[in-house]
Parts: structure tokens; sequence; C-alpha cells
């Protein structure tokens, strides 16, 4: 029985027990809700901080692996097989991070149904953590459909105007994709007997035109989540509508768990065919952060342009794990933090504007440093963090994520042209613009609205929202070693079983 | 007939002999004490379902080869004898507030049952017959219980007239195939058919003929036509009853006689399944999203669920697969009967006399107002579109992995297809209940709030420690001659 006080059971069913104590408050009991939920949410960062220290970087393998045997009957062959590598060390402790912000930034924010709110809200963290540690395809999949559902409660109950709608359609999106990704499961299943992804890697041996279908079916899940041009247009909707709290989580790992699924699954699992349809999804990628870009820029609604500008940045992890080659998945990873950090901290900059003013037109703003000189320097960290300011956290991830899709477009390599890392490039420059363009447009220049003069800069309480991505803002962008030692020795291995893969292709 | 064949049948001799006891005591039972009636009929259900339990693992032939008790039969007579007491428990204080308390209720549930028992034991065609008239003839009468009610004596008449029509193709059918093979019994049938003595072209029309009349039991499209209006119309206990039971029976019937005596015929009659439960599957779900009605909404929904568990039947020539093919369906019987047992309730709980609050909209805030109630519906709707940790995902799963093992890869694309069709009104009742707001009014009952509650539990830890009901289901194997 010592597997459930195993720390990766520990990390993921935590918020569980925050969830009973919540269950036993009354619903005016508002603030005792808001303190059990912080509380457990930090705890559960505490032992995920546990679990690192007990991580050792230089093994490539799945550690602190529990594996018991869950349902083997009737020909199931199903595990509760949990661990931890450099693949999904980072984004296990980017969940535990993020869960205590969001709950931070809903104190005011969130004034109805609070004790619900925060049951929906651990119960997410539940399926989110779970998604990054299954080592068991059945497993994951329980945990990557069960995040939909307090998703889903969270835009439909707290979320603006058109939440019905926006919940309903992120909802029917994603499951969209995943039922695609069960019949894969369940052929992977039947054909491997079993459902453990190393034991399934290992193995391997799928023939190249079944792989084909397996990896188009996973990817039909993942790339949805992203999501990946064009399957992207649940996101703004979804985005706009959700409680700033619920945009936080959404982008900040909701997103993840499609770019980590390409990273888990699609890579190591059918690597011949990751191979092979490399540019096509590359391509893909390039096309998002264009588009992403360019359509961020035209947006009224900051919020909007927060959203956009995640299928932009979103494209470029993507460009980077499928350049397949060390630099490009390790930026990848890299970047999927760094875009955690950095949207999640412009999400929470944006629902502290409309906290205040209840609207996020851009032109109800203006010359907003004068008023809030606090917010203001907040804001122009994270926009540059988010633009990829060298020194900040957005340059590394980019910049390898560069170095990466360059080297993989020589001859031969598996992009085969050097244009995916040059229109990428052009991303860069885009996201500038567009990040600049919001930034000038909010805060530089005269007043322009009077209801503008009288807004409080931050309190206490914000500011302690955005300290600690600040400073991870900092950390990485200054640096990164810390972090790339986590992932590259995972990283290595999967290199190089995609380039088995590779060589032996015709 | 010896005393050791009803000895092997013993759960349905007793039920039986309890049934018709019942009728005579009822007649000294006051009027007005009439629950008494029912507890005395619940309280023959749970000595069926002991003696049934007692009976796992047995395997015996009674009656000359006519009956056969197997892990199959005995698995659903738990289940039926199970539905029969929730049966009881919706229907306790709901007949008293609809003012059509009659104790016949309870005694003519108790004969359904009797049918529905049998049927999961028929090893002869014409047993199948007796059973499927057993069963149903109870249900035409239950359906119009609340007369002088209209719509329900319109149930009782669309169902009865229906009903003998199908059981029309189900005999004419069994005669087929009796002229094809010069006998009815399953064992029979198998042994003339390997000896190359059957007609099999008239075995296939025969068979097809019984397909379609035990369609009409289970309501699969295109013999789906009465389910809605008579689902509709009937008091709301008979029609979760008639949900669960009665279309386990049909299935039962299905499975026994697909699966036992006719995987010779599959190269013919493949393609058919396959088209009725794609059929099944693509109608009911899209049907089902512009209904306003939950009972509607319920029974269409009730009908796509019979695509689901078509599909597994769909493998049923396969040696390798067949006997998954039977577990699957039974694991997703057991766990629709949960799901939907627990919706019915909601439903119950919620419905006014003259047939009010059954619209969508009288669910509106039921999340701010009854909690519980509205989060058990949730955990139920979620169970019927196949999200985890639900029932409904397990079974469904199952099911797909049966029908991609028999090789029907487009079929189970289609049947996910279908449940993405499914979550988008599923979800809508949530979305009603909990963002929208309103006044809804819920009846506090004992026995439909513990129905609730144990269907809303049992969903979702079933679900997380699925495996005593995977090997329950995968133990329960036919009787192969």
């Amino acid at each position: 029985m010592n597997f459930i006080l195993h720390p990766l059971t520990l990390v993921t069913f935590f918020p569980l027990l925050g969830v009973l104590v919540l269950l036993f408050l009354k619903p005016e009991q508002k603030d005792a809700a808001r303190w059990v939920a912080l509380v457990t949410s930090l705890i559960t960062f505490g032992i995920s901080i546990a679990v690192l220290a007990q991580f050792v970087p230089s093994n490539p393998e799945l550690q602190l692996v529990v594996n018991v045997p869950w349902i083997q009957v009737a020909g199931w062959n199903i595990a509760y097989h949990m661990g931890v590598d450099g693949l999904s060390i980072l984004l296990l402790l980017l969940t535990t991070f993020l869960t205590p912000i969001s709950i931070l930034s809903t104190w005011t924010a969130v004034e109805e149904r609070v004790k619900d709110f925060m049951i929906f809200f651990l119960l997410l963290e539940v399926g989110m953590v779970g998604v990054f540690l299954a080592q068991d395809l059945f497993l994951f999949y329980v945990y990557w459909e069960f995040t939909l559902v307090p998703m889903y409660f969270l835009i439909g109950i707290w979320g603006g105007p058109r939440r019905m709608y926006a919940a309903i359609k992120f909802f029917l999106y994603t499951m969209a994709g995943s039922i695609l990704m069960l019949l894969a499961i369940l052929w992977l299943g039947i054909q491997g007997g079993t459902f453990s992804v190393p034991e399934l890697i290992a193995k391997g041996g799928i023939p190249a035109g079944v792989q084909t279908w397996l990896f188009l079916a996973f990817a039909a899940a993942f790339a949805i989540k992203v999501p990946m041009w064009p399957l992207h247009s649940w996101l703004p909707d979804a985005h706009v509508e959700a409680p700033t709290a619920g945009s936080v989580i959404l982008a900040g790992v909701l997103l993840k768990m499609g770019t980590y699924g390409f990273l888990r699954f699609n890579l190591p699992l059918f690597p011949t065919a990751a191979v092979k349809l490399a540019p096509w999804v590359a391509l893909l990628a390039v096309i998002g952060i264009i588009y992403g870009a360019m359509v961020s820029y035209a947006q009224q609604d900051v919020k909007k342009l927060v959203a956009y500008s995640s299928v932009s940045h979103l494209g470029f992890v993507m460009l980077g794990l499928f350049a397949l080659n060390p630099q490009g998945i390790q930026g990848g990873i890299l970047q999927m933090i760094n875009h955690g950090l950095s949207t999640g901290a412009l999400f929470l900059i944006v629902g502290m504007i409309y906290e205040r003013r209840h609207t996020r037109d851009m032109d109800a703003f203006g010359g907003l440093w004068k008023i809030m000189p606090i917010y203001g320097a907040l804001t122009l960290i994270v926009t540059l963090s988010s633009m990829g300011l060298p020194g900040l956290n957005g340059f590394v991830g980019e910049f390898t994520i560069l170095l990466g899709a360059w080297e993989a477009g020589r001859d031969g390599g598996p992009l085969n042209s050097y244009l995916f890392a040059g229109f990428a490039a052009v991303g860069v420059i885009l996201a500038a613009v567009y990040m600049l363009f919001m930034f000038q447009k909010l805060f530089l220049g005269p007043v322009t609205k009077e209801e503008n003069r009288v807004l409080k800069d931050l309190n206490w309480r914000e500011i302690a929202t955005l300290a600690p991505l600040v400073v991870f803002i900092f950390w990485i962008g200054l640096y990164p070693r810390p972090f790339f030692v986590l992932i590259s020795p995972a990283v290595s291995k999967l290199v190089g079983v995609l380039q088995v893969a590779a060589a032996a292709m015709p | 007939m010896t005393i050791l064949d009803l000895l092997a049948i013993f759960p349905l001799t007793v039920l039986t002999g309890w049934a018709v006891l019942l009728i005579v005591a009822d007649l000294f039972i006051p009027r007005d004490r009439k629950s008494l009636t029912a507890i005395l009929a619940a309280a023959g259900l749970l000595v069926t379902l002991a003696l049934a339990l007692m009976q796992a693992g047995q395997e015996r032939v009674a009656f000359n080869g006519m009956v056969v008790v197997d892990g199959f039969s005995i698995f659903l007579t738990v289940l039926f004898a199970a539905s029969g007491l929730v049966g009881i428990a919706l229907a306790y204080d709901y007949l008293k507030r609809m003012q059509i308390e009659r104790s016949e209720y309870y005694i003519l549930l108790l004969f359904s049952i009797s049918g529905m028992i049998l049927m999961a034991s028929a090893a002869d065609l014409i047993v199948v017959f007796m059973a499927l008239e057993l069963l149903s003839i109870p249900l035409y009468v239950m359906a119009g219980f609340a007369r002088p009610r209209l719509d329900s004596e319109e149930a009782a008449l669309k169902y009865f007239l229906l009903g003998a029509y199908a059981g029309g193709f189900v005999v004419y059918g069994v005669a087929l195939v009796f002229g094809a093979t010069g006998t009815t019994s399953l064992q029979s049938i198998v042994a003339v058919v390997t000896a190359g003595q059957a007609n099999m072209t008239l075995m296939a029309v025969g068979a097809a003929l019984i397909l379609i009349g035990l369609g009409f039991k289970v309501a699969a499209v295109p013999f789906h036509m009465w389910t809605p209006d008579v689902y509709q119309g009937s008091p709301t206990p008979v029609t979760a009853f008639m949900a669960v039971g009665a279309k386990a029976g049909g299935f039962a019937a299905l499975l026994r006689v697909f699966v036992v005596a006719f995987p010779s015929l599959s190269d013919d009659l493949t393609p058919v399944l396959w088209a009725l439960a794609a059929l099944t599957m693509i109608l009911g779900n899209v049907v089902a999203i512009s209904q306003s009605n939950i009972k509607r909404l319920l029974a269409y929904s009730s009908i796509a669920h019979a695509g689901y568990i078509l599909m597994a039947i769909v493998p049923f020539g396969q040696q390798a697969v067949r006997s998954d093919a039977v577990a699957s369906a039974l694991f997703y019987l057991a766990a629709y009967a949960f799901t939907s047992f627990g919706a019915w309730a909601v439903v119950i709980a919620l419905e006014k006399s003259e047939q009010k609050g059954l619209a969508l909209d009288d669910y509106a805030g039921l999340g701010a107002k009854y909690p519980l109630l509205a989060a058990s519906m949730a955990v139920f709707m979620l169970s019927f579109t196949g999200v985890p940790p639900t029932l409904g995902f397990v079974g469904k799963l199952y099911l797909f992995r049966t029908t991609l093992e028999g090789g029907f890869i487009g079929l189970s694309i289609l049947g996910v297809l279908t449940s993405l069709v499914s979550a988008y009104y599923y979800l809508r009742v949530v979305v009603i209940m909990y963002m929208r707001s309103g006044e809804p009014q819920a009846h506090r009952e004992r026995w439909v709030g513990l129905t609730v509650s144990t269907a809303a539990i049992a969903t979702v830890v079933l679900s997380i420690f699925a495996g005593p009901l995977f090997s329950w289901a995968s133990q329960a194997v036919l009787k192969l001659f």
C-alpha cells in the first residue's frame, strides 16, 4: 500500500484533501474557502519541491516510479503507473506553482460561490498534475479528459457574458480531438498487450503506415489543445470568457498539456511518423506563429490580444519540438515554461485592470503609467519577457528554438529547409510589434480618460501574485543553466530514439 | 419436468411463485395500506437476488435443454432483480404523489422481471418468445398506469400495438429458423448447421426477422419509433424500468441467440448489425439535440445507447472476440443501469403532477438550490457522455475495444464521433442546471434520494475500482454447445 504515500501520488491527489475540507464549509464562509484552497495548493507546491529534491537531473530515465496493477482482468492490463523525468519535471513544478498564484488572484475577483470555485480549481489541479505524471495511457487519458470537467464549470459559471457558449465550445472542441486519441490508445493497448508507455516505446515495431495513423489520432487531441493553427478557434472564446484565474491556468498549464503530449507520446511512440511528418507540423507551427502575431495586432480587447499571442508562442514551442534535435526540444520545453510564466502574468495583469475598470478595451486606457507606476513597471517587464527581450526568459527559449530549427533546416535534416527558422524569426519581430503597441496604448502618452485618474495602484496581494513570476522571468533569462540541466539528459535520450528511427528510414 | 428442473432455475421459480402468491395476498391488504405490497414485492426480489448470487459459478441445463443456467444468465438475473428493486424504490412515493397508487404495479413488475430472467436463461427459441411476451405484457399495462391521463393511455396502446407487431416478427422468424433446421433448440440448430443439413438462406431470413423483433425491444433504429412517445407518456418509474430492464432483456436474447446459435450467419448478418448500430447511434444522438423535454431527451439517449451496445454484438461471429463481445455488452448494460436509473430518479424528484416539471428549463438553477441533486445529475450526464471518471466511460471503452478487436475501425470511429455529438445535449442539461438561474422545486423523498445518491457514488467509485465488475462481466460467459 505504500504507493499511496508515494511522493507522486501525494503531489497529484493532495488537493483532494482540500476539496474534502471545502465540502464541509458553508457557502457563506468565503474567506475560509479561499484560505483552505490557498494553503492546500501551497502544500502541494511544497510536495512538488520535495519531488524536485529527490529528482536526479543526470538520470535520463523515469524517476520516482510508482507502478502498481490497477485493472488486470478481462484482457485489460492497466496499471497505476506514474513517474517523472526531465520532460515533465518542470511542467509539474509550473502547475503547482501557478495554482496558488491563480488562487491568490481570485481573492477579490471571485465573490460568488467561492466554495464551489475553489473545489473545481483544486480538482483541476489534480487532473493537470496527473497528466504530466501518468505513464500509463489509460491513466493518462483519465486525467486528460477529467481536466475538461472542472475547467468547463470554471468558464461556464464564473465566466463573462458569453460563458455558456465558450464553455460548451471548449468542451466539445477538446473532446473532439481526444476521442480519436482514445481509439488510438485502445489500438495500442490491444496490439501491445499493455498501456504502459515505457513498455510500448521499448517494444516499438509499429509498421510505418500504422504509425502515421496513430500519430495523427494522437495529434488530433494534442493539436487542438495546443492549439495549433487552424484548430485554435476555441481558444480566444475560452480565454475571453474565462475568469482571470481560469485564463492563467488555461494558458499556463492546459495548453502545455498539448505540447507535452506531442513530446511524451507522439515523438517516442511513433518516431518514424514523427520524422516523416515533422515538416508538416513545423509548417503549421510557423503559420501559427505568423498568424497568431498578426491577429494579435488587430485586437482591441487586451485579453484577446494575449489569447492570440498564445497561438503564436505555442507555434514556437511546436517548431522547437519538431526540429527533433536537442536544441529544438530543449528550447521547446523551456519555452513552455516561459510561456506559462509570461502569459500567466499577462492574464493576471489584464485581470487586475479589468477588476478596476470592468473593460479591457485598449481605447479606454492611455497614460496609465503616471497613475499606476508599479503596475506599469511590472507590466513592462512581463511584456518584454513575452516578446523575447535578451536577459529575460522569453529570449532564451525562442533563441534556442530558432537555433534548433536552423540546425534542423540543413540539407537532409528533419525540416530540410531554413525557411522555417527564417519565418519564425519574423514572428519574433511581430511579437515585439504587437506587444509594444499594446503597452504604448495602455501606459504611455497622456491620460486620455478622466475616470482612469482615480485608479489605485497595485496592492500588496496583487504584487505578491506577480512578484514570484517576475523572479522566474529574470532567473531564466539571466541564468537558465539549472533549468537546462534538468531537461537535457531526458531530451538526449528522446533524440536518440528519433535518430534511430530516422536512420532506419529509406 | 422434474423437481430438479425447477431447482435449477430456483430464483425464477421463487420469483414467479411469489408474484402469484402476491396477487392473492394483495386481496387481503386494505386499500390504504398498499405500500405493504411494495415491501412484500421488494422482499421477493431480494430473495431472488440472493438466490441468484448463490448460484454463481454454476452451469446447468434444465427442461430438456430449453433453459440453461450459466454465468451469463446469473449476471443478468442479478441485474434484473436489482432493477426491479430500483423500480419499486422509484415508484414507492411517486405513485402516491401522483395519486395512482395501485398495488398491481408491484405485482406486474415482478412478472415482467420473471420474463426477463427467463429470457436470460432461454436456450430455445420458443422460450425466447415466451419470455419476450412475459416481460412485455406487464409493461404494456404499466405504461398505461396513469390512466385516465391521455398520454399514458396513448403510451400503453402504442407500446402494445408495436410490441405485438414486433412479437409477430419474432414468431415468424422462429418459424423460418425451424423450417430451415427442423429445430428451435439453440443447441440443435448449431448441430444441424455443423452437419450441413440446414437451409442457410431460410435461416438467415429467420434470424433477420428475430433481429427485427428484438430490435423493437431494445429500441434500435429504425425500430425505435415508439420509444419517445412511450417513454414520455408512461409514469416515470415505469419508463426508468423500461429503459433499463426491457432493454437489457432484449439484449439478453440478442446476445444469447446470435452468439450461440447464429455465428454461421455472420457473413450475412454482420453488415446488417453494423448498419443497425451505426444508424441507432447517429439518429439517437442527433435527434436528442433538439429535445426540450427531459423525458424525450433521455428516450433518445436510451436509443443512442442501444446503438453503442449493438456495436459490441457486431463481431458476434468471430471466435476470438466472442467472449469480449458478451462481456463488454454486459458491462455496459450494468454501467448504463446505474447511470440511467440515477438520471431517471432525478427526473422523478423534479416531476410535478400533470406532466409538469419535465421541461429542460425547469432544471434551471438546480445547481444553486439543490447542489447534491444537481451534482449527481451532472455525474450521470458525464457518464452518459463517457467522460472519466465515470462508469459510462469505462463501459464505452470496453465496447470500443471489442469493436476494434473485431476489426471494425470505421464503426468505432462513428461511435466516438456520435459520443461527441451526445456531449452537446448532455452538457446542455448541465449548463441549464448550473449556469442559468431559476427556482426549481424538488421533492425530497427517501427512496428516490437514496437511488440518486447510490447511483451517483457507484457511477464514480465503480469506475475507479472497476476491477471486480470487469472480472464479473468477463466471467459471465455463455454456455456454448
